[in-house]
């Protein structure tokens, strides 16, 4: 991107018109996420900065909005909820969508397009179809509003990404390595585990965050098919914002952020493990 | 090595290798599908079954012949075209329905369900379900029941009740496409103050395509850069990309509404450097403005991915040699550059796109009465006005419109391509 020696004024400015342009778009990116810090810590119950704060008087700065998420009994309930369904939605969709990955990527699997269509559609349709959906046979089976009903909900939406990720792994899996194993004397099952598992790790756990995630920032099909006992944070943060805005909702999106900003660490570890396995170094 | 036995090759058992080798290969075809076998019971049962079964709700009218299982039989015998009103044996039935249904406390659930085609239609039921306990058929059900309510005489009312008895009905449909039948079975368009859905439709189309355009234009130049310097460098700035792409949709939201609310950030720094008065702070919020800047906000990272993956690919020879050649830096961009993202750019406009048309809760936060979509109607039919026939005939649209989009996507990018992250 190092501008040429022989570039002309006009190429120089442009140059640095483009930079500028860039800078300023990558500032609308990031700006938004960064103002919630120091917003969670306003002593004033609004959504905005107060002069003492902007003066950096330290009685303008407090903590009670943490100290009000962690001892709240909504925002408590919430947490344990988004937990507990995010954990069991990302065992169901993990487990069945490796199996479902390991079947759609052997190469003579009969009518493979339609059916990974058809298994990825949760993706595909919006939410909201999806949770209208949802929330007419769940009331008709007796789910809706239960905590099973949200979890089934949840892992239903997070196959296609389990699917996805581990197809992916897949394709750059060497058939000829289980046959190798075949050919020493190993069971199938345990070539599984020897020989297949270690190779598809990372696909399956990276699937298992996407799952994880998927359920734990979801929040439309929460608000449809659960009601206030399966409230999860998502559901707690939407209902704050419409009846009464305070900045509790600030700092639980700190809390949101620093844990997006854990996962993304770990993807990218994740992802350079991956490639000095396969002998890629990044440069 | 002529006789004809060894003409059949066969395995050591005996068995003919073709068949031993068709047998192999169904038995590993068993296996794939087994495998698959579990998921795709799974989502058929928790994702694929509900999705069918709102399809169904959005022309189901069942609840005509379970409420009304006399009436839906004898009015079979009366034509929508005549004068008169239904035989004796029609209000007989009337009655006798009327009757059971006021007992279990059902009827005005079908009272409801007329009242979205005729409005009044509620009241009469609830008020014919008081008295009917009392009533005394003593030779004509049919004054009888006119003694009730006038509107049981009026012609009107029958020909709704015969054009809404069957088992289906295109009626939810019709008042989502903001038309009506008349009472002599032909449709027209409801009265311009009623119109409702297609300007919806359409706003959601348009904002759509406005959020689509202004992710291409932010995100092209930072996906260009991206794809330009050093792989170190453009790990670190993708950072900026990946960060709200992980950050939960309700944190960004939320950010927005602090952001732009008449006493939030932007309009205090506005006013703080004196652009705009203190008394006429800029509206941004509970409007279009609103859903525009915070749904371009959220969904510029599934614009700037694909596009950055398809300029990773391009050479910059290509455009170098087109320079060497006497192309002015516009040209080259224009005629050899730009035409290789062609394919970025439409995987990621029909991406955010798809995304943006069927948005719910951005707008629901940010979007006041003029910036909602078609989904936070949807939303309001189910859970607020209770209409479902309504939801679900809305909802079926969206997903018509969404599955064709997909296909177009499916013919860009291919769907076995689609990458995460």
């Amino acid at each position: 991107m190092a501008l040429p020696i022989h570039a002309t004024l006009t190429e120089r400015i442009w140059h640095y018109c483009f930079l500028t342009i860039c800078a300023l778009i990558f500032a609308f990116l990031i700006f938004p996420i960064l103002i919630i810090l120091p917003l969670s810590f306003n002593a004033q119950p609004f959504f905005s900065f107060t002069s003492e704060m902007l003066h950096l008087q330290p009685d303008a700065f407090t903590t009670k909005w943490y100290e009000e998420f962690l001892t709240s009994r909504n925002w408590q309930g919430a947490v344990k909820n988004s937990f507990i369904i995010a954990f069991f939605s990302t065992i169901i969709s993990t487990f069945l969508g490796t199996l479902a990955a390991l079947g759609l990527s052997r190469p003579d699997f009969p009518f493979k397009t339609t059916i990974m269509g058809l298994l990825i559609s949760p993706m595909v349709v919006p939410l909201i179809i999806s949770a209208a959906g949802m929330f007419f046979f769940y009331s008709r089976v007796g789910l809706q509003g239960t905590h099973i009903g949200v979890i089934l909900a949840h892992a239903a939406l997070a196959t296609p990404f389990v699917v996805i990720t581990v197809t992916a792994t897949l394709t750059g899996f060497d058939h000829s390595l289980t046959r190798a194993a075949a050919s020493l004397g190993s069971s199938p099952t345990h070539t599984f585990f020897h020989v297949t598992v270690p190779l598809i790790i990372p696909g399956v756990i990276s699937g298992g965050l996407f799952a994880f995630i998927t359920s734990f920032d979801e929040v439309v099909v929460v608000l449809f098919v659960g009601s206030y006992n399966q409230r999860t944070i998502p559901w707690q943060m939407f209902s704050g914002i419409r009846e009464q805005i305070s900045p509790t909702i600030m700092a639980v999106a700190t809390i949101l952020i620093m844990i997006s900003v854990a996962l993304l660490v770990f993807l990218e570890l994740m992802r350079r493990r991956t490639e000095r396995l396969r002998g890629i170094t990044p440069h | 090595m002529a006789n004809a036995e060894a003409e059949v090759i066969t395995t050591a058992d005996g068995v003919p290798l073709k068949e031993s080798l068709k047998k192999a290969l169904w038995q590993r075809k068993k296996t794939a599908l087994l495998l698959v076998a579990p998921l795709f019971l799974f989502v058929l049962i928790t994702f694929l079954i509900p999705i069918f079964d709102m399809l169904i709700r959005s022309v189901d009218n069942s609840i005509a012949g379970e409420q009304f299982p006399g009436v839906v039989v004898e009015i079979r015998n009366w034509d929508l075209d005549s004068t008169e009103l239904p035989n004796e044996a029609t209000f007989q039935a009337l009655v006798d329905d009327f009757k059971v249904g006021a007992k279990e406390k059902t009827i005005s659930r079908l009272g409801r369900r007329l009242n979205y085609e005729q409005s009044g239609m509620s009241g009469l039921f609830r008020k014919t379900a008081r008295k009917i306990k009392k009533l005394e058929v003593t030779e004509s059900p049919m004054a009888a029941m006119i003694a009730i309510d006038k509107k049981w005489g009026n012609i009107d009312t029958w020909r709704l009740i015969k054009r809404e008895s069957g088992k289906y009905s295109s009626s939810y449909y019709l008042a989502a496409f903001d038309a009506e039948k008349n009472s002599d079975g032909s449709f027209s368009m409801k009265s311009e103050d009623r119109r409702v859905y297609v300007s919806l439709f359409w706003r959601t189309i348009r904002l759509s395509f406005t959020i689509t355009f202004l992710t291409i234009i932010l995100g092209y130049p930072i996906a260009y850069l991206l794809s330009t310097v050093k792989t170190k460098t453009s790990n670190m700035l993708i950072i900026l990309v990946l960060l709200p792409f992980w950050t939960s949709l309700l944190v960004r939201t939320s950010s927005w509404i602090a952001l732009l609310q008449k006493e939030g950030v932007i309009n205090d720094i506005l006013v703080g450097i004196g652009l705009i008065g203190d008394d006429n702070r800029l509206a941004m919020i509970h409007n279009e403005t609103g859903t525009i800047i915070a749904m371009t906000h959220i969904l510029l990272p599934f614009m700037v991915l694909p596009l950055f993956s398809v300029m990773k690919t391009i050479p910059p020879s290509w455009v170098r040699a087109a320079r060497s050649m006497g192309a002015t830096p516009f040209t080259a961009f224009v005629r050899v550059y730009l035409p290789n993202t062609v394919a970025g750019i439409g995987a990621g406009g029909i991406l955010v796109f798809i995304l943006a048309i069927g948005y719910y809760i951005t707008p629901a936060l940010v979007g006041g009465t003029k910036g909602t979509l078609i989904s936070n109607f949807i939303a309001y039919h189910i859970s607020t006005s209770l209409n479902w026939g309504l939801a679900a005939a809305l909802g079926t649209i969206l997903l018509l419109l969404v599955l064709a989009l997909y296909i177009l996507y499916d013919k860009v990018v291919g769907i076995n391509n689609m990458k995460l992250g």
